[in-house]
């Protein structure tokens, strides 16, 4: 950092004072700003001089953003602070913003954690025959003890994905010959072929992409499916969750928390639109446009959770669907009344996106969870891409 | 950290990049003052064609420094990107070695791994290389192991090499990532580097990198195909052109001896900017809105 003029020291002090309480700002609406980024800007700021708005407005854009979102959310905080929105005082301390009403209640049951371990055997033995009782009951019908209950349980499963080859080639003991590595321990053995060193392809497990409806029609399953999916970001952390209803939320990152109940709390802040109504076609271009189509669902295993009550026309829905249909390897639909006897998909957004469904499962249980979970899990090469849609 | 080639500000980046046949924007211009004065990385993000990797080829022809580039693909490995070993060669040694009766085990173990049985890939190739602009294209693709890979090249600009030794960069290269944001990629990878997003052209600059890349083009197509362009991106498509696309299709025009686009040109060519069957149908029978002047 060489042959930089240098700029008087009563104005350094004043940049670093602001921009520290710009970065808070920042944090405060939602980026995330670690002190190397801080840093980074300040040092931006030494390169380009701190004089007019503009090169500070760009420094620190490049140095504390790292997505289009957080480019959004930047401008906006930018233009708040250092004028061209609503006027505030600088160095007013940023407040923490306002709890959202959080539809996911924190659990007391899941802050305890492993406390399960302390009880008797005796206590554990009847736990495990209330749970039988509790598993095909639906969740909508429990008490909030019983709920919780089996929201724990829901919370360890493990979902996971079918599997694919991969272009890596890895050690084995059968398929083609590994030249590189044959000829290596050839090497070794003084330019004897000792051994063939065979390799195949490795296999690797599919991404689960959550499509979750959150609209009031789904309200007492929308909890259980956001658990779901949080479990199964646990056991695969390439899993992808976004929240339908009337706008589409990706509540991935919030997910990726261990703790269930803090990963729900997170989550059901960040969403907005809880018991509203559903625009599932529109909601899922907005996936495929923003998400689907540049590689999140290509190939993926997409489980989508929703009773399909559309409020907008059933043919969004059925072009939208049709287009995941071909950048998803299988489409799961689970549909919470689909647990009934004499159910038959009769809504028009249901009857709309069945032809492209894979697997149509009932959500409303513990064991249809358990089941949902398996079917992910096992299920294997056949079968996918058995349906015969028109 | 690297030579700016005299460029002392954002601006004067920007007036060599132009030279250099790339128009960048104010915000461009800075983040890419900022990775070259600040020798970091800048990570790049955007719609595919607007014009990430062309502007790592522009700065390479501004620094005057060779375009190392690294395409990242599923399952790229360090093999693949840092080094390998040529083991065929180093066979035939071995063998020649045998024929003329060598038997000084030591010294031809040492001889076999030698810098010239060496394959350098392109990470090792930037490192040895001063100056050079080494371009990480389309970061997302590769897997997230290798992600975390490449942020330890980047952050010590060192590759050890256990037969020989480590190879440190003299200058480390100006390095350019760019995704196309099929997944999201680490947010350690994003702290080392200054992120830009690029975003679609205004209506005047589209209309101006047009004419640049294509000189001999009339004023007039070049207004009507980007401003044909701007509408389609406004047409709510599957994919919407980049500016690739605009240049695509203004040669296509060209080839046809177009100076100005009408229905029937448009129609003819759609092909050339449009690349899915259910937006050409979305377009189709709005193409005279789409070439219409307001």
């Amino acid at each position: 950092m060489s042959g930089r003029a240098p700029s008087p020291v009563a104005v350094d002090v004043a940049v670093d004072t602001q921009v520290l309480g710009f970065a808070r700002r920042l944090a405060a609406a939602g980026v995330d700003v670690p002190p190397t980024r801080v840093h980074a800007m300040l040092e931006a700021l030494d390169v380009l001089g701190a004089a007019e708005l503009r090169p500070v407005y760009w420094a620190g854009r490049t140095t504390l953003c790292g997505s289009l979102e957080d480019v959004e959310t930047y401008d906006r905080v930018f233009a708040a602070y250092f004028g061209g929105g609503p006027a505030r005082p600088p160095n007013r301390v940023a407040v923490p913003p306002v709890q959202r009403l959080v539809a996911v209640p924190v659990d007391p049951a899941d802050v305890s954690g492993d406390g399960d371990d302390r009880d008797a055997p005796e206590q554990r033995i009847a736990t495990a025959s209330r749970i039988e009782v509790l598993r095909h009951r639906d969740v909508a019908t429990l008490s909030a003890a019983d709920r919780a209950e089996v929201h724990r349980y829901v919370s360890a499963l493990l979902p996971a994905a079918p599997d694919r080859t991969t272009r890596r080639r890895k050690p084995s003991p059968s398929g083609p010959v590994d030249a590189r590595r044959t000829v290596r321990s050839m090497l070794r053995h003084g330019g004897e072929p000792v051994e063939l060193r065979r390799h195949s392809h490795g296999r690797r497990q599919r991404r689960l992409v959550f499509l979750i409806d959150v609209s009031g029609s789904m309200a007492a399953y929308a909890e259980t499916l956001l658990r779901f999916a949080h479990a199964a970001c646990r056991v695969r952390p390439g899993t992808e969750v976004f929240t339908v209803g009337t706008r589409l939320t990706r509540v991935t990152r919030e997910l990726r928390r261990r703790d269930p109940a803090a990963a729900l709390a997170a989550a059901s802040a960040t969403i907005d639109d809880w018991s509203g109504g559903t625009r599932l076609g529109d909601e899922l271009k907005e996936f495929l446009d923003r998400w689907g189509q540049r590689g999140t669902a290509r190939g993926a295993v997409v489980v989508i959770g929703s009773d399909g009550w559309e409020r907008g026309g059933p043919e969004q829905l059925a072009t939208q669907m049709a287009r995941l249909s071909r950048l998803a390897r299988r489409i799961v639909w689970v549909n919470p009344h689909r647990g009934y006897i004499g159910y038959s998909p009769s809504t028009g957004g249901m009857r709309a996106a069945l032809p492209y469904v894979d697997r149509l499962v009932a959500g409303h249980s513990l064991a249809a969870m358990q089941e949902l979970a398996g079917l992910l899990d096992s299920s294997g090469r056949e079968g996918d891409r058995a349906r015969g849609h028109a | 950290m690297a030579d700016t080639e005299g460029a002392t500000t954002p601006g004067e980046l920007a007036q060599r990049l132009d030279t250099a046949g790339y128009l960048a924007d104010e915000g461009l211009a800075t983040a890419a003052f900022l990775a070259l004065r600040m020798g970091r990385p800048l990570f790049l993000e955007g719609e595919a064609g607007v014009g990430k990797t062309a502007l790592a080829q522009a700065l390479a022809e501004v620094l005057d420094a060779p375009l190392i580039r690294l395409q990242c693909y599923e399952g790229v490995d360090a093999a693949q990107a840092l080094y390998d070993w040529d083991f065929p060669r180093q066979l035939l040694h071995l063998r020649a070695a045998e024929a003329a009766g060598v038997t000084d085990v030591e010294r031809l173990e040492h001889e076999l791994y030698d810098r010239r049985f060496l394959l350098a890939r392109p990470l090792l190739r930037a490192l040895e290389t001063t100056p050079s602009v080494l371009l990480v294209d389309e970061i997302d693709r590769a897997d997230d192991e290798f992600e975390a890979f490449l942020l330890e090249v980047l952050s010590e600009f060192t590759i050890s090499i256990p037969e020989l030794g480590t190879v440190r960069a003299g200058t480390p290269p100006v390095v350019v990532v760019t995704s196309n944001r099929t997944r999201e990629v680490h947010d350690a990878l994003k702290r080392r580097c200054l992120y830009h997003w690029l975003a679609h052209p205004t209506f005047e600059r589209e209309v101006a990198v047009i004419r640049r890349h294509l000189p001999g083009v009339s004023e007039r197509l070049a207004d009507d195909v980007a401003r044909a362009v701007q509408r389609l991106r406004a047409a709510d498509l599957l994919k919407p052109p980049g500016l690739a696309e605009s240049i695509d299709w203004v040669t296509a025009l060209t080839a046809l001896g177009a100076t100005e686009l009408s229905a029937d040109l448009a129609t003819r060519t759609l092909g050339a900017v449009l690349k899915y069957q259910e937006d050409t149908e979305r377009v189709t029978g709005e193409v005279a809105e789409l070439v219409g002047r307001p």
